[in-house]
């Protein structure tokens, strides 16, 4: 059976206008169902937990010697094992220098006090937060009675998605099984009994201690803090006017990371 | 019937063959599941809920603490008899059972399922 040019030109064009419609069809029926959500996920009612970071007090620290006492807080909280290579760190809080943390406050003429020092940085457990949108199994979600951005580990499937989509690097994917981490970095590993570890093949990143504050106790990295006498990091309730963080806020000038990207993020820094 | 001795050989092969099995563990039995419980937990005499249930469902309640914990933040469950417990796997269970390898494993074992709990979760660590 030939199909001479004619009869081709015909069959395609019928079978453009069928697909159109079968498209419209499918618009018509479903609205809204197959197009990406830009609402994102419903907004917190209840309480909004969030961290201003006192850079100011950080870097005084900083300056008498290297600290890192929150992190290691956090890794031992969490058991966070140390891979030895920077290629697969897994970072729960972690630092970077000034200009990487705040690409959009460029300036040929920065300041001394902040040029290239470390900041801290943590997951921002954004208000709109990016990678619950992508995620394909909501293995990640927000929680909508204080704002945290937690992650479900029994149902990640590893596909990486969210860490396309967060523009702050807070996600880290597990490239080997935590517990055959080299034995020289981490000679007590498991750190914390109370914890789970991962396994090899999800994403993981900063929970904002859901399992200390559910007991009414301050997040790992805060406490840590606390106990040098820095208190550097502030964790409270920005919902509430009369919060510690709030307060904070009103008194002092602050900035977050990448604010135009609309992700609204929760971790506020005082330079 | 063409080639009739052939075919009939060769059924006794096949059959024998899908047979094998049966005879190689004929007469020896599995050992049966035999769970120990550990003093502290023979000393409490309850677990969670009443022995059955925890024997026929427990795997429901821990799908059910895991959800509730992790997505609702639920982290407290109170049981039949009103009492409270911390829903946790490595924390609160394995507190009273604490010898995996002669409690959980015993049945996984025999019904032949791999919970993979442990991927993530750390088991007690047991004397030799």
């Amino acid at each position: 059976m030939a199909v001479d040019r004619r009869e081709f030109l015909k069959i395609a064009g019928y079978a453009t206008l069928f697909g159109l419609g079968g498209k419209a069809a499918i618009d018509i029926l479903a609205p809204g169902e197959l197009e990406a959500s830009t609402e994102g996920v419903p907004l917190t009612e209840g309480k909004r937990w969030s961290m201003v970071i006192d850079m100011r007090k950080c870097l005084a620290k900083q300056e008498k010697g290297e600290c890192k006492d929150c992190i290691l807080a956090c890794n031992r909280q969490h058991n966070v094992p140390d891979w030895g290579d920077p290629r697969i760190a897994i970072k729960w809080i972690w630092q970077d220098k000034y200009e990487h943390v705040f690409p959009d406050h460029p300036n040929e003429f920065i300041d001394e006090r902040v040029e290239g020092k470390p900041f801290i940085l943590l997951c921002n457990h954004c208000y709109n937060p990016p990678c619950v949108r992508v995620c394909p199994t909501q293995a990640t979600f927000k929680r909508e009675w204080d704002g945290i951005v937690e992650m479900d580990m029994h149902r990640c499937i590893g596909c990486r998605f969210c860490m396309a989509a967060c523009p702050y690097g807070s996600r880290s994917f597990n490239f080997g099984i935590p517990r055959e981490a080299p034995k020289k970095l981490n000679p007590d590993f498991p750190t914390n009994k109370e914890y789970p570890e991962r396994s090899k093949g999800v994403v993981e990143k900063c929970n904002f201690c859901t399992e200390l504050i559910e007991k009414g106790d301050l997040p790992a990295c805060v406490q840590a803090c606390d106990k040098i006498k820095v208190n550097a990091l502030h964790f409270g309730d920005l919902a509430n006017p009369d919060s510690n963080v709030r307060e904070l806020l009103r008194k002092h000038y602050s900035v977050r990371r990448k604010p135009a990207l609309g992700t609204g993020p929760n971790v506020f820094y005082i330079i | 019937m063409y080639d009739g001795g052939k075919i009939i050989i060769g059924l006794i092969i096949g059959i024998g063959l899908f047979l094998s099995p049966f005879f190689y563990n004929a007469g020896s039995s599995a050992k049966p599941p035999d769970p120990q419980l550990t003093k502290k937990a023979k000393e409490a005499k309850v677990c969670v809920e009443p022995t059955r249930y925890m024997r026929e469902s427990h795997f429901t309640m821990l799908d059910e603490w895991r959800h509730t914990v992790v997505r609702e933040g639920e982290r407290y469950y109170k049981a039949a008899d009103g009492k409270i417990y911390y829903k946790s796997l490595q924390v609160t269970c394995m507190n009273c059972h604490s010898d995996k390898t002669k409690f959980c494993d015993q049945c996984h074992n025999y019904m032949d399922v791999s919970p993979y709990c442990w991927d993530c979760h750390i088991a007690p660590e047991e004397k030799k």
